[in-house]
């Protein structure tokens, strides 16, 4: 149970007119530095989509996978930008479900990274494709080939789980917007008016939109968590249904699903930070909240740290031939530097930040984050490359080294996805406006008590919903 | 009649001559791989030749090992495929339908013994090579993956040949490249499911054996055992 204190730190003590003077800026003013930003992030993105038609036209042999490494850089990506995308739906679905009301300025920032990472993610399967043109034949339609997809093949539970979140996430991002849009709406003129008109659905504030949306939030939260944690054990699944040596292990599902909340919640720390220096929200993302963000970020350290604990002790254990190829490659061998650096990026650094109650601050929580977002994709490189380069039978041994066009493609789409962040909060609040304000009642007034005589109290002001009046 | 196809190699008649490697290039097509592909690993041979050395130098003797796809009865390659590229046929054969394939590599990631070969880039063969290009078999794209059919098309044309003559596919009568082009008459090819066939009374042998029996994948390719290694020990 939070404290008082601990209560009144999360406590955004601003008045209405002041938020959504604030939250809105960024939609009705444009600086700038925005467009400076904006040409910045395309100018290291479309190089990124030229190098794909490269790969396109001349053959999956300028990247630098041969054999047996066929999984390299894109597959890495893959699992990196899915696990990223865990930060929203596990920040904010289980948040709504224990009503902890210091999420409300946090849940939004986090559900716009599941999608944009999901986005971003679900592309690399395309790309490493020998042929992406075909990527379609994975969707089961009628097809004039006749034959549906494989589907005992984990990659095709892959494109379902993927599909299935993709459009959930979407949901959960989407629905608690309208009301925030409509206010956008009843605001703006002119060609913005017509835009936010359409995408507002016609929201006016009646007590029983209200009701309804508060309703279908519950629902969505309870749906999506059950989903986001199949999403990472089928991605996990793709490594751990194939009899490759390190990758044939059953802790891999568990596993995976906590590192892609550990790497979620980082990259949500990252991008809050970087909010609140760029849109001035200061006064509504606190310390407070990147200091309950470090604790969580603190229990999936040590859950991470645990695992992989877990995983090499039996590996070392089990000591079988093929397996400790693999695992010695990693431990002490070619990629023992990783590894390490792995370690130290997950769990040596941000530990202590975390653990210590002063250096928990933003700046602090910031460095973990940092760090950890990279060890994190290490781990998955490390996941994907070592186990391929030694297989079985040692004259099949090989070594991968990326090649310039998977390096292009991997700072393409890093720079893609925050240009996909940047370019929504030009058009979102990326704080939700109305759940703000609801957070101060920690006590919400059921709907019920408060009967809306019909035609006579129906708010119009859709700014604040109807348990505040 | 369904037919349960599998060879025999005895690895005490390999020398390593690599004639198998050659004929297996000529009939099915396989693009040739300039030299510095082949030194980012990316060769492409569906059967090659393993040297072991054995013993302490100075007495040291080399051993061949010819590897090819092991046409495994539980193939780790087939379940992953998520188009059914690669597919078990009704003769027990792993097949690979090309034209299905997109490239997810996730069978060749699969496979214990790497016997895939992926299309890196569109295939080309050294002149005159492009000239001598077998009509029976297909050429395949950039970004497809491809491997040992135990000569499918010679397989297919054998049946269609005994159907018409109304008869069953005669022991022999059969062979793959590699083996019809084997000096030493060490790999025989035939069908399991016939107890008569040579390539069955072979794989009762006692020095039969499979690569990798422990990873479960029930090969239907068998080595003979070298006898002089049972001897060295």
């Amino acid at each position: 149970m939070p404290t008082n204190s601990m209560a009144q730190a999360n406590v955004i003590d601003i008045k209405d007119e002041q938020v959504r003077e604030d939250l809105l800026r960024p939609l009705f003013h444009t600086s700038r530095r925005f467009y400076v930003l904006v040409f910045l992030l395309v100018a290291i993105g479309l190089p990124g989509i030229v190098t794909f038609v490269y790969q396109i036209y001349t053959g999956m042999g300028v990247s630098g996978l041969t054999r047996p490494i066929f999984w390299g850089f894109y597959v890495t990506n893959f699992v990196f930008w899915i696990g990223i995308s865990h930060a929203g739906t596990l920040i904010s679905a289980i948040l709504r479900l224990v009503n902890a009301t210091w999420r409300r300025p946090v849940t939004r920032c986090a559900e716009a990274i599941t999608v944009f990472a999901l986005a971003i993610g679900a592309q690399y399967p395309i790309i490493h494709l020998g042929r992406s043109w075909l990527f379609f034949w994975l969707v089961p339609y009628p097809s004039e080939r006749g034959i549906w997809p494989n589907f005992r093949s984990p990659l095709v539970w892959d494109f379902f789980a993927i599909s299935t979140y993709i459009t959930g996430s979407l949901t959960f991002l989407l629905l608690p917007i309208i009301p925030d849009w409509a206010m956008v709406r009843d605001r703006a003129t002119g060609l913005r008016k017509r835009i936010y008109t359409v995408l507002a659905f016609g929201w006016r504030g009646t007590p029983r939109e209200w009701h309804r949306l508060e309703m279908a939030m519950k629902i969505m939260a309870v749906t999506i968590l059950p989903v986001a944690v199949s999403v990472h054990t089928i991605v996990s699944w793709d490594f751990a249904m194939a009899p490759v040596p390190m990758w044939h292990s059953t802790v891999f599902g568990p596993y995976f699903v906590a590192g892609a909340i550990f790497s979620g919640i980082a990259a949500l720390i990252i991008a809050m930070a970087l909010l609140r220096k760029t849109l001035h929200l200061e006064a509504y993302l606190k310390p407070s909240h990147f200091s309950n963000l470090g604790k969580l970020l603190l229990v999936m350290s040590l859950l991470w740290i645990y695992f992989i604990f877990a995983e090499r002790l039996t590996v070392w254990y089990g000591n079988q031939p093929a397996e400790m190829a693999a695992f010695w490659s990693i431990q002490s061998g070619r990629f023992a530097i990783l590894f390490w650096t792995m370690v130290t990026c997950n769990f040596l650094i941000p530990f202590p930040i975390l653990a210590i109650k002063k250096l928990r601050t933003i700046t602090g929580t910031v460095i973990a984050a940092s760090t950890i977002v990279v060890g994190m994709w290490l781990e998955r490189f490390l996941i994907v490359v070592p186990p391929l380069e030694h297989k079985y039978l040692p004259y099949d041994w090989g070594r991968y080294h990326p090649s310039w066009v998977e390096i292009m493609i991997t700072v393409g789409t890093a720079s893609g996805m925050v240009l996909l962040y940047v370019l929504f909060a030009k058009f979102v609040p990326l704080i939700s406006i109305w759940e703000l304000k609801g957070g101060q009642h920690t006590n919400p007034v059921p709907h019920q008590a408060q009967p809306a005589v019909a035609g006579t109290q129906v708010r119009l002001d859709p700014t604040l919903p109807a348990a505040n009046s | 009649m369904a037919h349960r196809w599998g060879m025999v190699i005895d690895l005490d008649r390999c020398t390593g001559c690599e004639a198998c490697v050659a004929a297996c290039h000529a009939e099915n097509n396989i693009a040739t791989v300039d030299a510095a592909q082949a030194a980012n690993g990316r060769t492409m041979h569906w059967i090659h030749v393993e040297r072991y050395w054995e013993g302490e130098f100075p007495n040291v003797r080399a051993r061949f090992q010819p590897v090819l796809c092991q046409q495994c009865d539980a193939a780790p390659c087939e379940p992953v495929c998520p188009t059914y590229a690669s597919y078990h046929n009704s003769d027990g054969l792993n097949a690979q339908v090309y034209n299905r394939c997109i490239g997810t590599f996730y069978c060749a990631d699969a496979c214990p013994y790497t016997a895939r070969y992926f299309n890196w880039f569109n295939p080309v063969w050294d002149k005159p090579l492009n000239l001598q290009l077998n009509p029976d078999v297909s050429v395949r794209g950039v970004g497809v993956m491809e491997k040992c059919t135990f000569c499918i098309q010679r397989i297919t044309a054998a049946e269609i040949q005994a159907k018409a003559e109304n008869r069953d596919v005669k022991d022999g009568e059969v062979k793959p490249a590699c083996v019809q082009s084997c000096p030493t008459a060490a790999m025989v090819f035939g069908d399991l499911e016939d107890p008569s066939s040579q390539v069955s009374r072979l794989a009762g042998s006692m020095r039969a054996t499979t690569l990798l029996a422990e990873v479960g994948t029930f090969p239907k390719v068998i080595y003979l055992e070298r006898e002089s290694s049972h001897a060295n020990e």
